[in-house]
Formats: C-alpha cells, structure tokens, sequence
C-alpha cells in the first residue's frame, strides 16, 4: 500500500497533539500558581475509586452479552481475579492467573 | 536506588499488556505500509495504545483531518479525569512537571493513584521513574512489533486480558484502602446505567462526568465518611 506522506505526518501530529491536550486539560484549568480549589483536591482524592471501576467496564465493552458465549470467559476470569486479590492481596499472582484463565478458557470452553 | 527497585515492581503487573498491545500495534501500523519510523515516532509523542491502533484504521481508509482530530478526542477524553488528583502533586516536580502530565496513561494512572510509598523511598523519583520506564517500554513494544512482530510464532491471543485484570486488582485495593463506597458504586452503577443507554462506544464519558457530579454533590456526605473513619486508626 503507498503512503501518502503529507496527510500521514499531519494524521500523526493531530493525534499526538489532541492526545497531549486531553492530558493536559486539568493542569490549564488549575495549575496555575494560585491554590487549588478545595472541591477539586477532594474530587482528586475521590474520583479514583469511581474511575477505576468504569475503566474496568471500559475494557470489557466489547463483550457480546445477546450471543454465545456470553462474555461468560471474561466475568469468570475477572471472578478469579477478585477471589485471587482479596484472599493472597498478591497483584502480579491474581493478573497472572486471571489471564492464564482466560486465555485457556477462550480456546478451550468458550470458542468464539 | 531503592527507589528505582520499588518503581520497577509497580510496573511489572502491565508488563505484558504494554508488550502485547504495542506489539499489535506495531504489526497493524507495518501492514498498513508504515515503515518502523512511524511506528517508533507514534510511541514516543502519540503514547496511547487504544488511540494508537485506531489510528492505524483511519490512516488506511483517509478519513479526513478534522475528523481524527473528533476521534482522538473522543477516544482519549478519559485523561481529562485523570490529571485532577495529579495536579498539586506534579507541579512541585520542575522539570519533570510536563512529563509527566503527557505521560499518564490508563496503566500510569492505575499506579500512581492507589501507590503506597513505603518510607525509605523518595516519591517524587518513583513517580518519575514509573512514568518514564513504562514511557521506554511502549516505545519498544511498538518499534519491536513494527520489526519483528509478525514472527511471533506463539499465538497470544487473550494476553491483553491483563490489562483488564490489572484494572481489576486496583479496584480490589481501592475497595480495601477507601473508608466510603460512594465514590466505587457511583461509578459502577453510572458506568452500567450509560452502557446500556448509549452502547459500548459512547458510554464512558457520560459515566465518567456523572459520577463527579454526583461526587461533586455528595461532598459533605463522603468527606464526613472518610474523617469519620480515619479518626479510628
């Protein structure tokens, strides 16, 4: 396939820019020098426990819940993680499993 | 060093998903008739793996300028929440201040807002050493895959489950080290309420500003919550 140079190198700098901008955003709005306002610190502190959890559900979006298998692999091994987490509180133990798991049961039980 | 030592077992649970994922993208981006400079160059300033292989598909079928520029956006705009509990702490690091800003990607951001520093250690080194080795790390996977990629003769497939499994295990931490639930259930419950709503594609941002709005109005509720239970310990 031929690459057209021009609108590739321009592609590829609106991506890194736009990226860069959402990064960017919280610290145009408050990182100026005056003193951070004390609803936001506290969102700071917040936030986290909610982001995590939607960004968990984010990563299982693709999941077709009206067809075999059901996303069945993903909420077992996701199952196995939290089961492996809160017993052993081991990350590197419950990620390993968890994703052994499912990749075993994507080839073995559940064959999309 | 101890410093250093403690920064690189943070980053080894995404290990993999950083590799796997680069790789593919990699791959993608060679097929597409990208040589290895593109892909090198698009891990060091794009940084962003979902957007990254996105890319690949709009460069392939032309979609205009403007357009990527809506998309990127659109698929990146998590970010936007994710600097706001970063800024006082990134902006006492000088230098490293605008680094780590770019930097912060979902697996940084996971690290860094549920990390406890044991005392020997200096924060400010470990943040910047997890952004800038996770930073390297990508940039290899991607140059790697572009390269060699296709050569990979084991099939992998299933491996970038470990992202979503690192995810996993921040939430059980999280659940652990938050004296209120508010701030988990709120997100879980917007997250599923707009998924079914809106759809796979389009549900996060409206789950993501819900929930600090929500958050936002529930302050004095969840602030007395978490005093409350500090004071016990």
């Amino acid at each position: 396939m031929t690459v057209d140079f021009t609108y590739s190198v321009a592609a590829l700098m609106i991506v890194a820019l736009v990226t860069a901008l959402t990064r960017a955003t919280p610290y145009l709005l408050f990182g100026g020098k005056r003193e951070m306002p004390k609803t936001v610190s506290y969102l700071g502190n917040v936030l986290p426990a909610s982001i995590m959890i939607i960004l968990v559900l984010y990563c299982l979006r693709n999941i077709n819940l009206t067809a075999f298998p059901f996303g069945l692999a993903e909420f077992f091994s996701v199952a196995v993680v939290i089961t492996v987490q809160i017993i052993k509180n081991n990350t590197f133990l419950s990620i390993i499993l968890g994703t052994a798991c499912y990749m075993i049961l994507i080839r073995t039980v559940f064959l999309v | 060093m101890k410093s250093f030592r403690f920064a690189v077992k943070q980053i080894i649970p995404f290990l993999f998903s950083y590799l796997f994922i680069g790789l593919a993208f990699g791959v993608l981006l060679n097929k597409a008739g990208y040589s290895v400079l593109w892909a090198f160059l698009s891990g060091v300033f794009i940084y962003a793996g979902s957007m990254q292989i996105v890319m690949v598909s709009l460069l392939s079928s032309g979609v205009p300028l403007a357009m990527i520029a809506v998309m990127t956006f659109f698929v990146n705009a998590r970010h936007i929440f994710y600097g706001i509990g970063f800024v006082d702490k990134f902006r006492k690091m000088g230098w490293q201040y605008p680094y780590m800003i770019l930097t912060l990607t979902d697996e940084t951001y996971s690290v860094l807002c549920s990390l406890e520093y044991p005392e020997a250690v200096d924060e400010q080194q470990v943040d910047f050493t997890i952004a800038l080795l996770c930073h390297l790390m990508w940039i290899f996977s991607c140059t790697f895959g572009s390269l060699f990629g296709e050569l990979v003769p084991v099939d992998m497939t299933g491996i970038e489950f470990s992202a979503t499994a690192f995810f996993v295990t921040v939430c059980v931490n999280q659940w652990r080290q938050f004296d209120s639930r508010i701030p988990a259930i709120t997100g879980l419950a917007s997250a599923i309420i707009f998924y079914f709503l809106l759809g796979a594609d389009r549900f996060i941002l409206p789950a993501l500003s819900v929930s600090l709005i929500i958050l936002a109005i529930m302050k004095d509720t969840i602030s007395i919550g978490m005093e409350g239970a500090n004071d016990d310990r």
